[in-house]
């Protein structure tokens, strides 16, 4: 099947495309809110970072503040700032332009206030919805396509089905020169060696175990106990025997192939293949650092179920557990239950997702986005400060 | 709805994870992609625990998804159930 998008100026393809309005701080969400409530097609990208965070956390901010604007899906972005916070509209609005994209910027504090910043961002909106909806879908290849993976709710049937499934689709991608991201850290922990061996180079192998054992001091200097990131009682009552083989269930979604590299939060990859992202394993921060990273498309195989979404980019929810397909029937994307009945090879079930991936990037919609399920939420990393 | 009754995951593994529970002296179906063979149940073996598809020796290879996933603390045999009781983590140790 033949895919198509909308190509940007800098030569990435937007499988949607999307008009956002992006705050660069917290205290600007309201201006946004206000602007959506007039614009319901708009992207509201209200987050609660932006403002005191200091060092690598202030860095992590504007990477993926900026990676957010850029994504491929954005047509374009109004950056609006409160005019005193850390990371300001102004640079925002420059980094994203690079894109070449439209970009337009407000600030609050250089307005008479709330009801005369609103009429002005009306009108920069106005202008990119009307040039927005002059742009075509042109044919384009998988070399084009970023997909952001990540489980949640896992239960007996995510290890044996919905991730390997996954994985099989994921390898597709890979093999026609396409991206692939996969993340969660603390999913690592006791199973780096595992991961490391699939490392494309001696500088990946060494980055992929820095990250794990940041995970790892960042746990011990909250007070934390590492040994919870081992096998809990449930997963033991589950069938899960090791830290090996629930890690081993886990990665399976990002199949089988050489590990390119290992990016930091919301960093763009610079090359094409398979990449894991040093990232948390709640799913809101997880997806937003995929979306920062690019990704165009998500696929979320879960056990027990969930209604994840994203404000960017799609995201096809996977279940193979037959009592969670038919419960969510309103939010689960593709059942591959039938592995689990013998109904399926799971190379099939693999090929199933490979396809809705193909469909939903040509514009079919997945649930979570038609229900506008989704929201952004930045990966904090230290106390704040100031 | 139909349900299988045990999948192994790659053809290099020693173990299979149940679908369903197993009741001791059973013929346990196991499936590997288009394959299938029988393996006696020695044991009770409940819903998505695994079961040894061949004698593992004390101190062997636990192997599942083509991996490593542990290493026996007794010697494993044919058809019993494989967890916690029989099976250690390599890495648990080092976190």
């Amino acid at each position: 099947m033949k895919i198509s998008g909308y190509l940007r100026p800098d030569g990435s393809i937007g499988f949607r495309n999307h008009i956002a309005i992006l705050p660069s701080v917290g205290c600007a969400n309201d201006v946004v809110v206000r602007l959506g409530r007039m614009y319901p097609d708009v992207r509201l990208l209200s987050h609660r970072q932006g403002c005191s965070q200091v060092g690598p956390d202030n860095d992590q901010t504007v990477r993926t503040l900026v990676g957010l604007g850029k994504n491929p899906n954005i047509a374009g972005v109004l950056v609006i700032g409160l005019g005193c916070e850390t990371i300001s509209a102004e640079y925002l609005a420059e980094e994203i332009s690079k894109t070449k994209k439209m970009v337009d910027y407000l600030v609050f504090n250089d307005e008479e206030g709330l009801m005369a910043a609103l009429p002005k961002g009306a009108k920069m909106l106005d202008r990119m919805l009307h040039e927005t909806s002059k742009m075509k879908r042109v044919p384009c290849d998988l070399e084009q396509l970023t997909v952001g993976l990540k489980c949640g709710l896992s239960d007996t049937t995510s290890g044996i089905a919905s991730n390997p499934a996954t994985g099989i689709a994921a390898d597709r991608v890979v093999e026609s020169g396409g991206t692939v991201i996969f993340g969660e850290t603390p999913e690592l922990i006791g199973a780096e060696s595992i991961m490391a061996k699939r490392a494309a180079s001696r500088e990946v192998e060494e980055k992929l175990y820095r990250v794990v054992n940041e995970c790892k001091e960042r746990v011990k200097t909250s007070g934390g106990d590492i040994q919870e990131a081992n096998v809990a009682p449930g997963n033991i009552e589950g069938g899960i025997t090791t830290i090996e083989e629930k890690s081993l269930g886990s990665i399976k979604k990002g199949g089988g192939t050489t590990l390119q590299g290992v990016l930091d939060y919301g960093e763009i990859p610079r090359e094409k293949g398979l990449f894991f992202m040093d990232s948390p394993g709640r799913t809101p921060e997880a997806l937003t650092g995929f979306n920062a990273a690019g990704a165009q498309i998500l696929i979320f195989p879960t056990g027990g179920g969930s209604p994840a979404g994203s404000l960017i980019s799609p995201v096809i929810k996977v279940t193979a557990n037959s009592q969670t397909a038919q419960r969510l029937k309103g939010h689960i994307d593709i059942d591959v239950s039938t592995v689990i009945s013998g109904d399926e090879l799971l190379v099939k079930a693999g090929d199933r997702i490979f396809q809705k991936l193909l469909e939903v990037a040509n514009g079919e919609q997945t649930k979570a986005e038609t229900l506008l399920y989704g929201s952004i939420s930045i990966w904090n990393i230290s106390p704040l400060c100031g | 709805m139909n349900i299988q009754q045990a999948i192994m995951m790659d053809e290099k593994d020693n173990v299979a994870t149940l679908l369903t529970a197993i009741e001791k002296c059973h013929q346990v179906q196991i499936k590997v992609g288009e394959r299938s063979f029988t393996v006696q149940a020695k044991e009770t073996i409940p819903y998505g625990h695994k079961i040894a598809l061949k004698d593992i020796e004390k101190g062997g290879k636990v192997i599942k998804y083509s991996e490593v996933i542990g290493r026996a603390i007794d010697h494993i045999k044919e058809g019993t159930h494989v967890h916690v009781h029989n099976t250690e983590s390599l890495s648990a140790k080092n976190l």
